[in-house]
């Protein structure tokens, strides 16, 4: 019941951050998704033409959705849980006795929150420019769901070892992206030669972006159940690994 | 019977070697107001984080109301109130939203938690300011916001390193005679302070740190005891022939003020009656220094602490 109470807790506290600025969390989502959808659904996707046998902007939609998840999911926990080091906040936690797991779950919680969140906003601005068809909504609520927990959990690992501001973007500009947008969020893998097809096995979001877009589209590059089963290995190994590091206080106990 | 707090040889080395505790053993009762002084690096800090587990011991044993910090850490923390000696709030939060969650950390119910949120605030002096950002707080309203967050989970023991650090006298006044209140209703309180006036008029036992050692433990009353002697200065009343006072030492600073050194076999009865007798009032009375601060001076000079290109924050 306390660690109920306790989870709840950290849960408010990080949606109650999101919200308060609002601004810089849920509004530029907004704004990229729109121009991405102008630029590579309206002005070259119409001269692109059709994709796995879906016109490019219905194609586009989920793995646009999804990138939008990811990156949400990610900057949510690593900015807050820095900033909770940073200004040494984290230690209202730490005195407290919160056991490591709810802390953890809090801080995943959270940044699945704002993951989903925006997703739910881009997905209600995709609407003005696309009619979006489901699939399969269990799919699409059991991909989005553990993505955004996994990147969350990412996120927060990042933290832990982030030492400055700089630490918490360093990842995400320099592995997330890169992995996203090689991730299948504008084509379909199978265009890709042999060699990179096989390159592209190794990218974990190429699981997701596939998962989520078989839930509206129907229509997947790689196996579900595959999918589901990478997903699951990630989140399973970064869940191993940050409880080991809050447990033994790396980068908070000194 | 189980004490508040019961320290028994804690050991802290910091990565680099430095050694902030040495093996310190501590006891503190139940309802006690106790004063963990010393200069600073000497391990006043580092002491409190390994109680609050916010540092890693590297040997020794710590046991808060009897449940040991290596086997019962939870419900060893459940006891403890901590008041910080550096700010550790999210500035941006409202003070409702920083307190509501904190006792949602210990298990308190968000009802009760709101409820509990207006006694302190309002206690404290800050409920007009409970929807405004923590940031916006003077330093002497931060000081008490987090006095209220470490009162949120009514814990039975209450540390605070140095809680009026920067304090105007007037709200540090308020802060005294609110912590002797808390004292009062049962709750053990542990002070560090750099203020000795504050530990001589608050806490009934106390312990000298110095070097990561204890090198003083007993009640405040049989420390100032150890006092050789003590010098008051008086204000006279204004006389025409010059002040002579038989058998003790004393110093004519000006026309109106008179110096007095007493031993500890001495008293002030023979002073009043020599300057009576002499037609001179004595208009007020003071001591000349903190008498604490001379024997702190004393305790922690007889060791000095050795040097150490390292060091580390205590």
């Amino acid at each position: 019941m306390n660690n109920a109470i306790a989870l709840k807790s950290i849960l408010t506290k990080e949606i109650q951050r999101f919200l308060r600025i609002w601004v810089q969390t849920l509004v530029p989502p907004a704004i990229t998704i729109s121009l991405y959808f102008v630029i590579f659904g309206t002005l070259i996707g119409s001269r692109i033409g059709e994709m796995g046998g879906f016109d490019y902007m219905s194609f586009i939609v989920p793995g646009l959705i999804m990138m939008t998840v990811i990156t949400n999911s990610y900057s949510n926990v690593a900015s807050s849980f820095f900033s909770a080091k940073w200004q040494r906040n984290i230690e209202e936690m730490l005195v407290a006795p919160v056991p490591n797991w709810v802390i953890v779950a809090g801080y995943v919680g959270g940044g699945m929150a704002r993951g989903i969140l925006v997703g739910l906003i881009v997905t209600t601005v995709s609407l003005l420019f696309v009619d979006i068809k489901i699939h399969n909504v269990w799919v699409i609520i059991a991909t989005v769901s553990l993505t955004s927990a996994t990147f969350a959990l990412g996120g927060l690992i990042n933290a832990i070892f982030a030492n400055s501001f700089d630490d918490i973007s360093i990842i995400p500009t320099f592995v997330l992206t890169p992995l996203t947008y090689l991730g299948g969020v504008f084509y379909s893998i199978s265009l890709l030669p042999d060699f990179w097809q096989g390159v592209s096995q190794i990218n974990p979001i190429v699981y997701m972006v596939n998962a989520f877009r078989y839930g509206f589209l129907g229509i997947s590059d790689v196996n579900i159940v595959t999918a589901f089963l990478v997903i699951g290995f990630f989140i399973t190994t970064l869940f191993t690994i940050a409880m080991v590091l809050i447990s033994k206080g790396i980068g908070l106990r000194s | 019977m189980s004490h508040a707090l019961e320290i028994n040889s804690l050991k802290k080395t910091y990565k680099g070697g430095f050694q902030a505790l040495k093996g310190i053993d501590l006891t503190v009762e139940k309802g006690d107001f106790f004063a963990l002084l010393g200069p600073n690096g000497a391990g006043k800090s580092t002491t409190i984080g390994v109680i609050t587990s916010l540092v890693n011991k590297s040997q020794g044993q710590v046991k808060v109301f009897g449940y040991d910090i290596d086997s019962d850490l939870e419900k060893a923390k459940s006891f403890i109130g901590l008041v910080p000696q550096e700010f550790n709030f999210n500035q941006f939060e409202p003070l409702m939203h920083i307190l509501v969650n904190q006792a949602g950390y210990y298990g308190v119910e968000r009802k009760v938690a709101i409820e509990r949120a207006e006694k302190y605030l309002k206690k404290l002096e800050l409920w007009d300011k409970r929807n405004d950002a923590a940031r916006m707080l003077s330093g002497g309203m931060k000081r008490r916001l987090m006095i209220a967050r470490a009162l949120m989970h009514e814990p039975q023991i209450l540390i605070l390193d140095e809680p009026t650090a920067g304090v105007d006298i007037e709200v540090r006044r308020a802060m005294w005679d609110f912590l002797r209140e808390l004292n009062r209703q049962g709750i053990t309180i542990i002070l560090t302070t750099h203020y000795l006036e504050e530990a001589e008029m608050l806490c009934r036992n106390i312990a000298i740190i110095n070097d990561g050692e204890i090198v003083e433990n007993t009640s405040m009353k049989a420390l100032l005891a150890q006092l050789d002697g003590e010098t008051f200065v008086l204000d006279l009343s204004p006389h025409d022939k010059e002040v002579t006072l038989k058998d003790i030492n004393y110093r004519v600073n000006d026309d109106h003020t008179l110096e007095v050194d007493l031993n500890k076999n001495q008293n002030l009865n023979p002073i009043f009656q020599q300057l009576t007798e002499q037609n001179i009032n004595v208009l007020s009375m003071r001591n000349k220094s903190n008498r604490l601060e001379a024997l702190f001076v004393n305790l922690v000079s007889k060791k000095e602490p050795k040097t150490t290109s390292n060091k580390q924050a205590s």
